[in-house]
């Protein structure tokens, strides 16, 4: 009798990151991709790994176990593959939250109380302290509050070196090859059936980001999974103006909202390459991959309050990408209700770079039936948020 | 009602294309990112330095002229210079309106740009092609420039950019640069033609009855060999310039005879003293509008053009293109072009019988086209040229081992995941320089099968630029103003 075999459906963050820790504890993996690794959500991101944005509860500590697990799991990369680990462009930065109101500036204070309950590092700015680790930001703030456990990576080059160092312990990578259904014996997945044949597994994880809720469909047990879009104007390099993700305490909200109207929300950041990335938006659109000058309007209006001195800043380039949304905002990571050997590890909408660490830890726990990192009952794919047949798109 | 009709462009293409379309009854928008009318090849000098030379310089200035006058002059065009489309808004699926286009108006140096937003019945992309240049080692020194540009500063600026300059590349529009830099009082040293004799014979010979209509693009170019004659310059097939070296500035380049596959024939190498360097291997269209409208393209041995029908109709509803996105055909195959899609963009009858001229010359100017391509095609073995060092991407400074690697990594080696991890393309010129090389670099490395489509996510392209040219953080974050709201708002 041979390995186990697992194949992993998505070679995005989640799916590398799962197929790592797979292929690492000894199973025989295969990643399916349909596209190219690292080329769909993962490469549309902004690469947050923070902690800041999350209210305490179960998402919250998925982020804690991952930050911790971060920096290790990077060095055991570098050991072997140190290029392919120097391109994650690690960047343990900090995060800085704004309130520009003082409404603002209550919830953002009794929101950081409560994660400083959970665990979390959250110290209040005074202005001079402000002015010393952000320069350029407005003077004209109500509250600010610094997260040193935020981080920041290139998460295409992150998903890059999580698939190569499954690559190095074993894993293959079939990529071009498209998801058309499952062959199954007594309620068991037995193969997944694709468009460059069949590939037999014991166990099949299906990590599609926000396509994963039409591939769990066609292996027969839907999940509901919806695409959030989300667009990052990028301005031409300049020197060095923005020293920590800095975002305005609004984004919180949006995260947390189900809207599918426009929420936005400043997230300014620079990058090793010497851009700088604003962000948000999040707006539910189906796959129109349409991008709005309107929407690329309210994103710059918000980044200029707070840095109204990057207005002669020049935009180059604009991007958008889809996020996998599930309706409570909680990511799914477990075993499927319904069919034997389907497990998912999907739905981290926009944070899924940052926590791809330690679900790939929960999943490997429960795939092998050690004792999980943390409580994997929060995640399980039998709730109703994701079960339910959800609103036709 | 009138119909409203924008043109994006405004050289031969795009003004052509306007006389037509006010010539149908339509209210014409005509923009250009340039201060005048003329595009590349009517290039225009600046005010200060008009002087009664200016046609000399010029091939069918006259008509221009007079076409330049009548279009401006119009009461029903409105012409504005200096404006940058900078976004082009698709409509919803199943709404036949063509793209709102998003203008920046002012210079684009200056402070505070107007913001505006056009909402025409038809557009007609008509932005034309810049200078292809491939890599070679020393292909980024100060004094190696495009020969595009070494023509734009002896035409535009009066500027010569050396006294002892080789000219390489393909194509037959080496010959006016190699003119324009006689012209300003260069001495040109050699025009080499990277193609071999045979190759440039068998596609400018075969079918020779296509190439009576174009006696005057043939006149041209006679008329330039001639020059070149006069002045003793040498015009050379099967060469190329394979490598530039200086101290901080080119001072000589080196020169080697090439295979027909542009593959580098050891042994042949000469070493020149340059003071400048001008190269071109051909034209890249440029296809971020078109891509932005979502119109379809169509692959050719000289890469991707937009594709249009019988009467210059793109994929998408009521965006027409004209002259070198179509095509790479000079400047008479686009004025065909731009009147064709000039008069249907405005709604004029496509059963009009002045039209029946008008489409046998653009299908003559396509079919010359094909055999400016044939003639001059680029050999697959120019990637031979490079060194591990060589700069492939000049913004990011990535060099052709690094992206060799990164194209070899298995877990990585897609467009995508290589341009983010080598930054190739994602500089300030947004790949419009490097993007076809990178392309290609990438497309005979790549090992795997290339992916299957996903709703949502699109093949991975170097011309798609949502932003299309670069805007300001703060007249991004102002609202547009509509020129028109009034009319438009019943």
């Amino acid at each position: 009798m041979g390995a186990t075999r697992v194949v992993v459906l998505g070679a995005g963050i989640i799916g590398a990151a799962c197929a790592r820790e797979l292929a690492l504890a000894g199973l025989a993996v295969t990643v399916v991709e349909r596209g190219a690794p690292a080329a769909a959500t993962t490469a549309h991101g902004e690469g947050n790994v923070l902690v800041s944005d999350k209210g305490p509860g179960p998402e919250l500590d998925l982020a804690l176990l991952s930050r911790r697990l971060w920096p290790g799991v990077l060095d055991a990369v570098a050991a072997h593959l140190p290029e392919a680990a120097a391109a994650v462009e690690w960047e343990p930065k900090g995060g800085i939250v704004v309130a520009t109101t003082a409404g603002g500036a209550r919830e953002l204070e009794r929101f950081a109380a409560a994660q400083r309950e959970a665990g979390v590092t959250a110290e209040p700015l005074d202005a001079a302290a402000l002015a010393a680790a952000e320069p350029h930001l407005t003077r004209d703030f109500a509250l600010a509050v610094h997260y040193p456990g935020d981080a920041q990576v290139q998460p295409a080059g992150t998903a890059t070196a999580l698939l190569a160092d499954a690559l190095r312990a074993g894993a293959v990578l079939r990529a071009g090859c498209e998801v058309l259904g499952a062959d199954t014996a007594g309620g068991r997945i037995t193969a997944v059936r694709t468009s460059t044949g069949t590939i037999g597994a014991d166990a099949v994880v299906n990590a599609a980001g926000p396509w994963s809720g039409e591939t769990a469909r066609r292996l027969g047990a839907p999940v509901d999974v919806r695409p959030r879009r989300g667009e990052v104007l990028v301005t031409a390099p300049m020197p060095p103006t923005v020293f920590h993700k800095v975002y305005d305490a609004d984004y919180v909200g949006a995260v947390g909202s189900g809207a599918g109207d426009l929420q936005a929300s400043a997230v300014v950041e620079s990058t090793r390459a010497g851009t700088i990335l604003l962000g948000s938006s999040r707006r539910r659109v189906g796959f129109d991959e349409r991008i709005r000058p309107g929407v690329l309007s309210v994103i710059a209006g918000k980044a200029l309050r707070l840095f109204p001195s990057l207005a002669g800043a020049t935009v180059m380039r604009a991007y958008g990408g889809f996020r996998p949304y599930v309706p409570d905002h909680l990511p799914v990571i477990g075993p499927d209700p319904r069919l034997d050997g389907l497990w998912h590890a999907t739905g981290h909408e926009g944070a899924g770079i940052g926590l791809s660490a330690g679900t790939a830890r929960l999943l490997a726990d429960l795939m092998l039936g050690r004792d999980p990192a943390m409580d994997p009952a929060p995640f399980r794919a039998d709730r109703p948020a994701v079960l339910s047949e959800g609103e036709s798109r | 009602m009138t119909r409203h009709v924008v043109i994006v462009g405004a050289g031969p293409a795009g003004l052509a294309a306007a006389a037509s379309a006010l010539r149908a009854g339509a209210r014409v928008t005509l923009l250009d990112t340039a201060e005048r009318p003329g595009g590349q090849y009517h290039r225009m000098l600046p005010d200060a330095y008009r002087a009664e030379r200016n046609g000399r310089l010029h091939h069918g200035w006259a008509r221009f002229d007079r076409l330049r006058r009548h279009v401006l002059g119009h009461p029903r065009c409105a012409w504005w210079p200096e404006s940058a489309v900078w976004s082009l808004e698709r409509s919803d699926p199943g709404d036949p309106a063509p793209p709102l286009v998003h203008v920046l108006r002012g210079p684009a140096d200056g402070a505070g740009r107007d913001r505006l937003v056009l909402r025409p019945d038809a557009l007609v992309l008509a932005p034309g092609a810049h200078d292809r240049v491939l890599p070679f080692p020393g292909w980024d020194l100060p004094g190696v420039y495009t020969a595009g540009a070494a023509q734009a500063l002896a035409k535009g600026e009066r500027v010569v950019v050396g006294d002892r300059v080789v000219i390489g590349g393909a194509g037959p529009f080496l010959l006016p640069v190699a003119a324009s830099l006689i012209e300003a009082g260069s001495a040109v040293l050699a025009v080499l033609e990277a193609n071999p004799a045979r190759t440039v014979a068998r596609g400018w010979g075969r079918r020779p009855w296509e190439l009576a209509p174009q006696a005057g693009k043939a006149g041209e170019l006679a008329e330039y060999a001639a020059l070149l004659a006069r002045h003793r310059v040498p015009y050379r097939t099967g060469r190329a310039v394979v490598e530039a070296r200086g101290d901080g500035r080119v001072e000589e380049v080196v020169t080697a005879r090439l295979r027909a596959d542009w593959s580098v024939l050891p042994g042949t190498e000469r070493v020149v003293a340059v003071d400048a360097a001008c190269v071109s291997h051909g034209f890249s269209p440029q296809l971020e509008l078109p891509a932005a409208a979502g119109c379809a393209l169509r692959d050719t041995a000289s890469g991707p053009f937009t594709e249009v029908d019988g009467d210059q109709l793109t994929s998408v509803p009521g965006v027409y293109a004209a002259g070198e996105i179509t095509g790479i055909a000079g400047a008479p195959a686009a004025r065909a072009e731009g009147l064709l899609a000039g008069w249907l963009a405005a709604g004029g009858a496509p059963a009009a019988p002045e039209l029946r001229p008008l489409r046998r010359a653009r299908d003559r100017a396509r079919a010359f086209a094909g055999r400016l391509a044939a003639a001059h095609p680029i050999g697959a073995g120019w990637p031979g040229w490079l060194r591990a060092d060589t700069v492939v991407c000049r913004c990011e400074e990535t060099d052709f081992g690094t992206l060799c690697r990164a194209a070899d990594d298995r877990a990585g080696g897609a467009a995508r995941a290589v341009k983010l991890g080598t930054r190739a393309g994602l500089g300030p010129c947004q790949a419009r320089i490097c993007g076809p090389t990178v392309a290609e670099l990438l497309r005979r490395r790549a090992a795997g099968a290339p992916g299957r489509p996903a709703e949502g996510l699109a093949p991975a392209t170097p011309h798609h630029r949502p932003i299309a040219q670069p805007i300001r953080l703060g007249e991004l974050a102002r609202p547009p103003r509509d020129p028109h709201e009034k009319e438009n708002t019943p």
